[in-house]
């Protein structure tokens, strides 16, 4: 099964840029490529991953070793699952920074209070001393952003860093993810199936659609003149709290990949196929700054949101 | 206005907490789950029901239905009291009250049988309440599969033939399946994919409007609350802050809560700037809520009144209910 086939696409620093995509898009399993720690039996079979100029899967495992977490970051979505029940807040992120620097342990726990205090954690000398169990699923993924920031990354991967979270709980999430960008001038990539969330985190985003591209645009255009049918259907499909419209579903189901559609993906779902769409993969086309994979996208005249 | 099919006074739910000690366990506490709901839905109206995890909202659903017995208060169901049929009721009494009232839950994984093919599971309520007789059997649920949008084949399949969208539109033919007036749908789309939600948001819009069936729609999601919902009640930590046609909560709502939980939504379209009105803190425990308004520790507005008092419910535009003591002051 291809889980991600044929995914290109570019992050320039300091523009965060949203991988948008339903269950089974590859958004994950993009990232994890990213980082090489995709689960066995998967593995990457082509491709290149370029960081700052270097090619990721050209590294040995220990060269991967000092940039995981070192350079780049990543937040899953399950703070429950990625923090050890075992340990104690403090010395699960002094772990992280000793493993990363030579650093006695006292420094290595002023750091850990200056990264708790970095997301804003209240009380942080008795969270410190905290196990994950105490603390609530805000405050938990607050750590888990802390110690993928302990390292000082380049670059942030957030997977789905809200979607475990209450509303206001995801707004002091989505808020501190923000600030943080600027303070500490790193880079996000974050992964959501959440329009809003793109909407309000991203500067670009890039469409996933069963393991392919559909599309790759600024936000604001991809908003406001989406090019690939999928985007413009995604926008007519999902509310908005401010204000009532008319829903527009987009029929039929996600298709399997182990037996994916012909052609392209999106044809048993598209408003607008043709035969070529049954028989033709579209290429992914670059036009004007922008990228889409439709045969179609020069004649549709799309709506947005 | 309609006369309400469903009238919820009073209602209150608590949950013991017990402490086990060396002999025997002791009572340290209770959760305050439904903590005197009062509201009323009308017919063929949806009713949203909002609020963050652990505010009592599913609880409020099951109490409602008595899937929960209640602790004190009182639900009517087009005039009948559903607590007092249940226990002192016929036989004929009661299986016509359960038919009349429905639940359709959040996770369809979990919640059909995966031995059953669907046609086991939807004739399952004819069996148990013979209001259909058998010879109609087939024609009644190829009618309601077709009325949630799948084919007569589905009939012989098994859950786990079905995707997540398809398994709720099962769900929701089952809850059909008795005829019920009035259904409560407990997150029937958080657990749906973006593109699947719509599909499911539509169905439970065409019921209502063509089959004239009342709705309590659960959910923590405001915007898709906003699509199918014409009243909309907001719970907090067992108790309605605001209750209000939909339009008036989503566009002057008058307690800081709902402002809040509203600011907090991203909204999709980049063009949008919002101004968020970000809450400090957690939701606090249900176990012992905090004294007075029981948002004050998070309340931005927050004074010492709201500390000491509990703010009354009360209507202070004609349909527009808010617990808040200054609710006057987010009036426009």
């Amino acid at each position: 099964m291809k889980a991600v086939d044929g995914v290109s696409f570019t992050v320039e620093k300091g523009r965060p840029l949203g991988l948008v995509g339903e269950s089974g898009s590859g958004k994950t399993v993009t990232a994890l490529s990213i980082l090489r720690v995709v689960p066995r039996p998967g593995r990457v079979v082509g491709g290149e991953i370029s960081f700052n100029g270097e090619n990721l899967l050209m590294k040995s495992e220990a060269e991967m070793k000092g940039i995981r977490g070192r350079r780049i970051g990543y937040v899953s979505q399950d703070p429950n699952s990625s923090l050890d029940p075992l340990f104690t807040v403090g010395s699960q992120l002094a772990e992280v920074i000793q493993a990363h620097e030579k650093v006695p342990k006292s420094e290595a726990a002023a750091r850990v209070l200056k990264l708790l205090q970095l997301v804003r954690i209240s009380d942080p000398e008795a969270r410190m001393k905290a196990y994950p169990h105490e603390l609530s699923g805000g405050m938990r993924q607050r750590v888990a952003i802390a110690r993928a920031l302990a390292g000082e990354p380049d670059l942030l991967i957030a997977d789905e860093p809200t979607t475990n979270l209450d509303v206001t709980i995801q707004a002091q999430v989505l808020e501190l993810l923000k600030s943080l960008q600027q303070e500490l001038g790193m880079t996000l990539i974050l992964i959501t199936h959440d329009m809003g969330i793109v909407a309000e985190m991203t500067e670009k985003i890039v469409v996933l659609y069963a393991g392919r591209v559909a599309e790759i645009a600024g936000t604001r255009e991809a908003f406001a003149t989406p090019k690939h049918p999928y985007t413009a259907a995604l926008l007519k499909a999902v509310p908005r709290v401010d204000k009532r419209k008319q829903l527009i579903p987009i029929g039929g189901n996600i298709p399997n990949l182990i037996t994916p559609p012909s052609g392209c993906r999106f044809h048993p779902r598209c408003k607008y196929v043709i035969d070529l769409c049954v028989s033709k993969d579209p290429p992914l086309e670059a036009i004007g700054g922008r990228e889409v994979a439709c045969h179609r996208w020069n004649e549709l005249k799309l709506e947005g949101a | 206005m309609d006369a309400p099919i469903v009238r919820v006074k009073d209602l209150f739910k608590h949950f013991p907490v017990y402490e086990k000690g060396i002999l025997m366990k002791r009572k340290v506490g209770e959760v305050h789950a439904v903590d005197g709901v009062t509201f009323e839905i009308v017919r063929g109206e949806t009713l949203g029901l909002v609020g963050e995890s652990g505010c009592g909202k599913t609880t409020l659903g099951k109490v409602i239905l008595d899937l929960e017995p209640k602790d004190s208060g009182e639900v009517l169901l087009d005039g009948k009291d559903v607590h007092r049929t249940l226990e002192e009721g016929t036989r004929e009494e009661k299986k016509q009250l359960r038919r009349s009232m429905q639940m359709v839950f959040q996770n369809p994984y979990g919640s059909l049988d995966p031995r059953m093919t669907v046609y086991d599971i939807i004739s399952e309520a004819f069996i148990i309440h013979k209001h259909i007789p058998q010879a109609q059997w087939n024609e009644r649920i190829y009618e309601l599969l077709k009325l949630v949008g799948l084919e007569e084949y589905h009939a012989e399949r098994y859950p786990h033939e079905f995707s997540g969208g398809q398994r709720q539109r099962i769900s929701i033919a089952r809850a059909l399946a008795t005829n019920p007036k009035f259904i409560i749908a407990d997150e029937p789309v958080s657990s749906l994919d973006v593109s699947i939600r719509a599909q499911i948001l539509e169905l439970l819009e065409e019921l209502q409007k063509r089959e004239g069936i009342s709705f309590m729609y659960i959910s923590h999601d405001l915007s898709s609350v906003r699509q199918v919902s014409q009243r909309v009640a907001v719970m907090y930590l067992g108790i309605l802050m605001e209750y209000a046609p939909a339009d008036a909560i989503f566009t002057t709502p008058l307690n800081p809560y709902t402002i809040a939980l509203l600011s907090a939504v991203p909204i999709p379209d980049p063009e949008k700037k919002v101004k968020r009105l970000v809450l400090p803190g957690d939701v606090p425990s249900p176990i012992n809520p905090p004294s007075g308004c029981r948002f004050h520790p998070r309340c931005p507005y927050a004074q010492q009144l709201c500390k000491d008092t509990v703010p009354d419910f009360r209507e202070i535009e004609p349909g527009h209910f808010v617990a808040c003591h200054f609710a006057e002051q987010f009036q426009k």
